[in-house]
């Protein structure tokens, strides 16, 4: 059929041309402020990418029976709900982590990445478009979560993967890595002017990359 | 979308329907959600708070489980907070052995610091575990057992006389005059635990009696922190 979505344009679209983290900037104050470690970001980025899938393709497998002026309390409902599932997933089999990350598991609610995916595409798509769109769009925040987690945790406590064994199981607590013995390296990278900081430096070295592209 | 084909109340109604039927079944997959999960979290929960318990506790002394010999205490002036607080108990056989109370430090550099005090019957600290704290990494987060061993200077000091003799030095921080170390840089951090354990040893030492002759509260029973 000629109309069938191009799964590798959506999927490239989320992951880059319209990084929810680097671009449209959305869901920043989970992604500032759990940025402090790798494991922290991944295991946010996991839980956002669970939610952002399970919401888009519900409201995109239910599309038919949403009703256009109650669509946006349907979205967070369903929201809520999947956001509420991660929090009892994470506190049963991740509890450290649910420890470690805190009031911004349920706060996912709020990332305005998700709404706006289920508002700008899973309402209007198909359900594995929009599988395709939600996966592209976590992934690409988790991506950004990860990266700058990963550096604010190098440079700030000299580290690395520090916590795996909350995600990964016990097995994984030798995969962090010690860069230093200090407890606290440059301490600015560990705060929030850090993370801003931090996170202008990737915004323009992926706006330089894009143009770069372009040429 | 469907299309605006019927009357704007008919809209209405079909539209609450289907937003009624979509809070049913969120409320039957969360439900589910729960029952699968729920003892696996309690269990967390409970090994959590044992190993708590267990870092602040002198281990072989007592054989009952404190976690489950627990009561509820208020004192907004010396336990730092207007919460019912748990208070929980080491006994071996009927003797008591250790209270550990959970008190807060209203006055740290950004926020309440939440701890667990172990105080044995004769009055001198076991030990002393923060729980819960938003002070400044690198800083004022030196108060953490896994960050730095200053939470261990608690450990060992007499706080029996401490009620007559709040004053005493040991209990005051050395930028104030007194014997107690502060953490380099984290001066308000430190005076606002030192304080904390001050004043909950005096609780305790005002309340010894009634510590450890309350009956448990229920298992369940209790506010949760």
């Amino acid at each position: 059929m000629s109309d069938r979505p191009d799964y590798t344009e959506i999927f490239r679209s989320g992951l880059w041309q319209e990084n929810p983290g680097l671009v449209q900037l959305l869901g920043l104050c989970p992604l500032l402020a759990v940025s402090n470690t790798l494991i922290n970001g991944l295991g946010l980025g996991i839980a956002t990418i669970f939610v952002i899938c399970a919401t888009n393709v519900l409201v995109s497998a239910t599309r038919q029976w949403t009703h256009h002026d109650l669509r946006l309390p349907t979205f967070v409902l369903v929201i809520a709900t999947f956001v509420t599932i991660v929090e009892l997933l994470f506190k049963a089999f991740a509890f450290n982590l649910h420890l470690a990350l805190g009031i911004f598991i349920p706060l996912i609610v709020t990332n305005c990445v998700i709404l706006g995916r289920a508002e700008a595409f899973a309402s209007r798509q198909p359900p594995l478009a929009a599988l395709v769109d939600g996966l592209a769009h976590g992934i690409g925040f988790a991506a950004v979560l990860v990266l700058l987690g990963g550096v604010r945790e190098i440079i700030g406590r000299g580290s690395l993967f520090a916590g795996a064994e909350m995600l990964f199981g016990p097995a994984s607590a030798s995969l962090a890595l010690r860069f230093s013995n200090e407890p606290v390296g440059f301490l600015l990278a560990v705060l929030p002017p850090g993370a801003f900081i931090g996170l202008a430096l990737f915004i323009a070295l992926r706006n330089y990359l894009a143009k770069r592209q372009q040429r | 979308m469907p299309t605006p084909e019927s009357s704007p109340p008919r809209r209405g109604i079909r539209a609450a329907f289907y937003l009624t039927l979509f809070a049913l079944i969120a409320a039957v997959l969360l439900s589910t959600v729960e029952r699968l999960t729920g003892q696996r979290i309690t269990d967390n929960e409970l090994a959590e708070r044992l190993a708590a318990l267990s870092a602040v506790l002198p281990g072989d002394q007592y054989d009952n489980q404190p976690h489950l010999d627990r009561i509820y205490v208020r004192n907004a002036e010396l336990l730092g907070s207007d919460e019912a607080l748990p208070v929980y108990r080491a006994r071996n056989g009927e003797q008591p052995v250790a209270a550990v109370l959970t008190a807060v430090a209203p006055n740290g550099f950004s926020g309440e610091i939440r701890l667990l005090i172990a105080i044995d019957a004769g009055g001198e600290v076991a030990g002393v575990r923060v729980i819960e704290h938003r002070e400044t990494p690198g800083l004022g987060d030196a108060i953490e057992a896994d960050k730095s061993n200053w939470i261990e200077s608690f450990t060992g000091l007499d706080g029996s006389s401490l009620a007559t003799n709040p004053l005493a030095r040991e209990w005051i921080l050395d930028r104030d005059g007194g014997r107690f170390d502060h953490i380099t840089s984290a001066t308000v951090t430190s005076r606002a635990v030192v304080k904390a354990v001050r004043n909950a040893v005096i609780y305790f030492d005002l309340n010894r009696e009634k510590i450890f002759t309350i009956p448990a509260a229920a298992q369940d029973e209790g506010p949760e922190r």
